[in-house]
């Protein structure tokens, strides 16, 4: 064993050829899992609604049902790619595969553990931020490309509510910000050590900036009860009406890394990152990317729930939210947060 | 190194192609599309230089927002392409005329251009001892205190301009049913709900 784990790091730590293919071996070890994650995160959305429905949720495809989604993946694979004859072929195809993209690069600057990050950038939550923010060009791209009705709908939908929420969710962040003083995710968590564990955690003292933040990451992933963009009530299924087999797939997979992502987001921003909830003997145990994976799942379960529990907003409404009721509450934290912060003399690496 | 000049190389051709064919191509959206590609290799540029503030901010304000808006804008235009192509020959002179205008006078300017004799001494000497901060904080340092009062005026050309645009598109129009929320809320069962003693056959 340890033969192999030295053979191992003398490849990648000195070997020229070995230094060049480290980083795609790391890039792997992240993407791979991610990709199992995506798979899985449908299975459990069906059991989860399931139970919360009283249904048993998939069940037949082997024991549990647990080899449901390789049998839906292995089926739209089977499929046979349309192409709409009056779409724009380029744009069309190009669509799928930036949201794909997009929802998987986020991933470079997620810290799971103190040492082990891909690319620890000086301002990774920025970089989140404009990779979340490109995510609606994927819509608009798939929208106008079909050159069919339905899908350019969904498509200005969700231009419309993604550049709003967009707005509050940078206050949010800001606001965090202010009591970090980095715009490093590593120093973010950090920041968020104190001697009251679960308690230092910035979910408390930002709470009213949780809930927004939580609610403008369902309006930012087209997540019920704002999935307006693919409202199948009216619009039948919104942007991808006219998408098939592979490119349908990776819009979907898109979705659900894009939850994934974002859940990760809130949990390094208030729920303490890979820290433990409290600092003593059997919590500090588990390695710290364990206890981020469970800030991750307990985010995701709360997009199931609410997708279980409440209806699609009103078109109107969910625009009043945003800039009437998110914006103005945001901003207004942000100048409360400053204005304490200086006037306790508690601004950090002032 | 090497790989730094690669780099280099790759976004800055893919800036220049892409600006060429924001200009060249004949549909607008595509056009939209190629602008984007020019903005994230800008922002591409950026981060080589160092700068990853000002990428992730041009990313964020610029792709993120900007183009954004535009896109909408351009994919809801109407466009005839083959009206929009008749009477190019004829228009070719004019256009020809005003291209050569502008050319001369891009050379003149050029010929005449002076780097200002300030300019070298302030690159030699950073506002922020390179390597000290991290960008972020020294812009911010910069920002915050030198320059606070034209940072202050730019936001106050920002908000003229905001409520410029509102003004231009608010319409006042009578009869329009709108919903307050404030009013719906405040509602009681009293005032909203009437209940009626119906004899049978008579009706209300």
């Amino acid at each position: 064993m340890a033969d192999v784990i030295n053979f191992f790091s003398d490849f990648f730590y000195n070997n020229p050829y070995g230094q060049v293919a480290f980083p795609f071996v790391k890039i792997f070890a992240i993407l791979i899992p991610l990709l199992l994650a995506v798979a899985y995160l449908t299975y459990a959305e069906r059991k989860v609604i399931g139970a919360m429905q009283l249904r048993k949720g998939p069940n037949v495809v082997g024991p549990f049902g647990l080899l449901q989604p390789i049998a839906d993946a292995v089926k739209l694979l089977f499929k046979e790619t349309i192409l709409p004859a009056g779409a724009n072929k380029i744009v069309f195809i190009m669509a799928p595969m930036l949201t794909f993209v997009l929802a998987m690069i986020g991933w470079a600057v997620i810290p799971f553990n103190a040492t082990l990050v891909l690319a620890d950038i000086n301002v990774g939550i920025l970089y989140l931020f404009a990779i979340s923010s490109l995510g609606v060009y994927g819509v608009i791209m798939a929208g106008w490309a079909s050159n069919s009705k339905y899908p350019f709908l969904g498509a200005l939908r969700s231009a419309a509510q993604m550049v709003s929420y967009e707005v509050s969710m940078g206050f949010v962040i800001i606001s965090v910000l202010l009591l970090v003083g980095s715009l490093n995710l590593s120093d973010i968590v950090m920041a968020q050590q104190g001697s009251y564990g679960i308690f230092s955690w910035f979910w408390l003292p930002m709470l009213p900036m949780f809930v927004i933040f939580f609610i403008s990451i369902l309006a930012e992933t087209n997540r019920s009860p704002f999935d307006l963009p693919e409202g199948e009530s009216e619009l039948v299924a919104g942007f991808f009406v006219e998408y098939s087999s592979m490119p349908f797939a990776l819009f979907f997979l898109g979705e659900y890394a894009n939850m994934i992502l974002m859940s990760a987001m809130t949990a390094i921003l208030f729920l303490g990152g890979w820290l433990p909830p409290f600092d003593i003997a059997p919590f500090t145990w588990i390695p710290g990317p364990i206890w981020l994976f469970a800030k991750i799942a307990l985010v995701l379960f709360c997009f199931l729930w609410v997708r279980a529990t409440f209806p699609r907003y009103r078109y109107d409404q969910l625009m009043r939210l945003g800039w009437k009721v998110f914006l103005p509450f945001s901003l207004f934290w942000v100048v409360l947060t400053a204005g304490v912060l200086v006037a306790f003399d508690m601004v950090p690496n002032s | 190194m090497i790989l730094q000049g690669l780099a280099f190389y790759l976004f800055a051709s893919i800036t220049v192609a892409a600006g060429v064919m924001v200009v060249t191509s004949r549909n607008p959206v595509h056009s939209v599309l190629f602008l984007i590609l020019a903005f994230f290799n800008a922002a591409g540029l950026f981060v080589l230089m160092g700068a990853e503030f000002l990428a992730m901010i041009l990313v964020v304000v610029y792709v993120g927002a900007v183009a954004v808006l535009f896109l909408f804008v351009v994919m809801m235009l109407d466009i005839n392409f083959v009206q929009m192509r008749e009477g190019f020959l004829q228009y070719l002179p004019l256009g020809a005329m005003i291209g050569l205008i502008l050319l001369v006078e891009l050379v003149l300017i050029g010929g005449a251009w002076v780097v200002s004799p300030e300019a070298g001494g302030l690159a030699a000497v950073p506002a922020v001892p390179a390597g000290e901060l991290h960008n972020t904080r020294a812009i911010g340092n910069v920002l915050y205190t030198d320059y606070v009062y034209l940072f202050q005026a730019a936001g106050l050309i920002l908000l003229v301009a905001m409520i410029g645009a509102i003004v231009l598109t608010l319409r006042q129009r009578a009869g329009v049913r709108r919903q307050s929320i404030a009013e719906q809320t405040a509602r009681t069962r009293a005032e909203a709900v009437e209940v009626k003693e119906v004899s049978t056959g008579s009706g209300v």
